[in-house]
């Protein structure tokens, strides 16, 4: 087994609004190991962006952790101190969002985004020179497949294309992210083309520098041929984790089955139906399971309890009552 | 044997803006037609001209040359001042129902204007009539009253397809229905799409970036590269046998998750490069300087769409006049 890097366990995380309380995250469990590859796949408004958010404790002012433990390298990063926080995401982990183009300041040149973060991340110890701070920020752009990296620095945001400032967002993360990437949707708002140029440079680098990454993504195709493990969420729950061969060929949880399903093959065939009704609302969510209310297979007793996530071997594990006989 | 008539031709068309940096071509020289009760498959990347196409077939602006016939009638030269009966018969989808429909309006306001603006309902009794399209798009009826703001996406979009069916057209231009919503969701959507068309003698034209999804959903697929159609033909056709290196560069793009549709991408050609801006378009063939075999007279000849194989059209030079020789 590998070295464990990241523990997330039982998190709860809810959201304090005008008509009372969000309960988003149930009971999310997310495990990575170093140098590990994990992918989260889920529709929107399942808890995705919220987990990561917690783990880098970036989460909005009326946030509530109500519960649970992210364990990075033996500590909570919910207990740490602000100074250790910090420390963290100097030179630790960082995140990629899913729109580079919010993700830049407009009014700043990419130059002084980036060698804000070279300076605050890669200079620990002393105070570095611009000179220094300039090669450091040249380097990254180079390691994120970048063209004419002088030219970059000196460009504003809206004169790159999509492609290259999510590449300058990649560079960006590069420079703190010594340990854990994790990367929101990277490919999600590019061209198809894009987003493969940007999957298959983002997978070299990470391999060569032998990073863990968190891949988030809808797109399931995506995520597949870049993770070698798999959750699946649905309304802040987990409700499978396999190694991601396995997932694909057996998949358990009613609601993997469906998403699977779903998706539009190359091969034909026409369009499956999809799955009925939407996401619960967070506002009335009650105990039970929460995608009872669009299953199939649920019975009564889905309503009354959240089932736990069954270990089913092979690093399988699926959060169903009812695994046994779907 | 499906029937031939064709219920909208477009020939030659061009769309050109002005911008004070110069001439953008959006669409330049595009030519195809949409046999009735087909669904007619336009892919290309952001920036290709896909959806000025549509736009231009709806008279949002009129085209700069060319000539759009629909139902045997010339309607290139009558934006403006199209008449209502034509506004009938065609009708368009949105991306975004988020931006597409008015948020201060309730469904049942938004699914009476049609009826209200062509006098389709003779009792007066408008509200009888959003009740029944709201069946027809299987809403339940106490949403009536709610605002598109508080419906899930899905939800929105189907009210969106409602206001177009309200008229009784007979062509819909589809743009991009399903790109903004989640997999599951897509999946009913499309469905709904596909009844629809059934039941109420639907052409449609349907603009989008996914082609694994027109790999299930059109007959024919035409690709466009800078407003330009570089590849049209028959969907089998299309996917078994691709022609032109964009087609294959995209194919080899698309994430797919079963071994079954990996098996049926052609030759694995990288993405490489980007689109490159409308207002400095490569000469020669716009694709050149991304393609892998690009020769010396790609820079410098336009390639014209050829008929390959019966309706199998291609506009690259590595296809030269075969079509023409036989």
């Amino acid at each position: 087994m590998a070295e464990q890097l990241l523990d997330v366990k039982d998190l709860h995380v809810y959201f304090k609004v005008y008509e009372g309380l969000l309960k988003v995250l149930n009971g999310v469990f997310l495990n990575v190991g170093a140098k590990e590859k994990v992918g989260i796949i889920g529709e929107s408004g399942c808890g995705k962006t919220t987990t990561m958010k917690a783990i880098m404790r970036i989460l909005a002012a009326n946030a509530i952790v109500a519960g649970g433990t992210i364990a990075y390298r033996g500590s909570d990063v919910l207990q740490v101190g602000m100074q250790d926080l910090m420390r963290l995401r100097r030179t630790s982990m960082s995140m990629i969002f899913q729109d580079p183009t919010a993700a830049l300041n407009p009014v700043f040149k990419v130059g002084e985004q980036l060698e804000d973060i070279v300076r605050y991340s890669e200079f620990i110890s002393h105070t570095p020179t611009k000179q220094e701070v300039r090669t450091k920020a040249v380097d990254l752009l180079k390691s994120a497949a970048l063209p004419e990296p002088e030219r970059i620095l000196d460009s504003y945001p809206f004169q790159l294309s999509g492609g290259m400032r999510q590449r300058v967002c990649i560079a960006m993360s590069l420079a703190s992210a010594k340990d854990l990437l994790i990367a929101d949707e990277p490919g999600t708002s590019l061209d198809v083309t894009i987003e493969d140029q940007i999957m298959r440079e983002l997978k070299q680098i990470v391999e060569d520098r032998g990073l863990s990454v968190i891949l988030i993504s809808h797109s399931i195709g995506a995520v597949k041929g870049f993770v070698t493990k798999l959750y699946v969420m649905y309304a802040g729950t987990m409700v499978e984790e396999a190694p991601t061969d396995e997932l694909f060929s057996n998949p358990v949880h009613p609601y993997t089955q469906n998403l699977l399903k779903a998706v539009p093959k190359l091969t034909g065939g026409g369009v499956p139906e999809g799955i009925a009704g939407r996401i619960p609302s967070y506002l009335t969510i009650g105990d039970g399971c929460r995608f009872a209310s669009r299953c199939m297979s649920a019975k009564e007793s889905c309503q009354a309890h959240a089932p736990p996530a069954f270990d089913i071997g092979n690093g399988h594990r699926v959060a169903c009552f009812h695994y046994g006989d779907i | 044997m499906m029937s031939t008539e064709q219920i909208l031709t477009v020939k030659d068309l061009k769309k050109y803006f002005k911008t004070t940096r110069g001439i953008v071509k959006a669409v330049d020289d595009v030519s195809f037609s949409v046999i009735k009760n087909e669904t007619f498959g336009l892919v290309g990347e952001s920036g290709s001209g896909k959806s000025t196409v549509g736009h231009v077939i709806m008279g949002i602006y009129g085209p700069t040359a060319g000539s759009i016939t629909f139902m045997g009638k010339d309607i290139s030269k009558s934006v403006g001042k199209r008449p209502k009966e034509l506004k009938k018969r065609l009708q368009i989808v949105f991306q975004d129902p988020a931006s597409s429909l008015n948020p201060r309006r309730t469904i049942a306001q938004i699914l009476e204007l049609p009826f209200k603006v062509h006098h389709l309902a003779p009792d007066g009794n408008y509200a009888e009539k959003a009740f029944e399209m709201m069946d027809l798009i299987e809403l339940p009826r106490e949403f009536a009253a709610r605002y598109p703001g508080e419906q899930g996406g899905g939800e929105k979009q189907a009210v969106a397809i409602g206001r177009a069916l309200a008229t009784g057209p007979s062509f819909i231009v589809l743009d991009e229905p399903t790109s903004a919503l989640d997999v599951s969701i897509q999946a009913k959507i499309i469905n709904m799409l596909m009844r629809f068309q059934k039941e109420f003698d639907l052409s449609y034209l349907f603009i989008t970036h996914n082609l694994s999804l027109m790999r299930n959903v059109a007959q024919r697929v035409g690709i466009m590269y800078l407003g330009k159609i570089v590849e049209l033909a028959g969907t089998p056709e299309f996917f078994s046998n691709p022609l032109h290196p964009y087609t294959k560069m995209l194919l080899s793009a698309i994430p797919v998750i079963t071994p079954e549709e990996e098996a049926l991408k052609p030759e694995k050609i990288m993405s490489t490069g980007e689109i490159a801006g409308a207002l400095n378009i490569p000469l020669g063939c716009s694709f050149h300087p991304r393609c892998p075999f690009a020769m010396d007279t790609c820079s410098k000849v336009v390639p014209s769409i050829i008929e390959y194989k019966r309706g199998h059209h291609v506009a690259c030079h590595l296809y030269p006049s075969a079509g023409n020789s036989q």
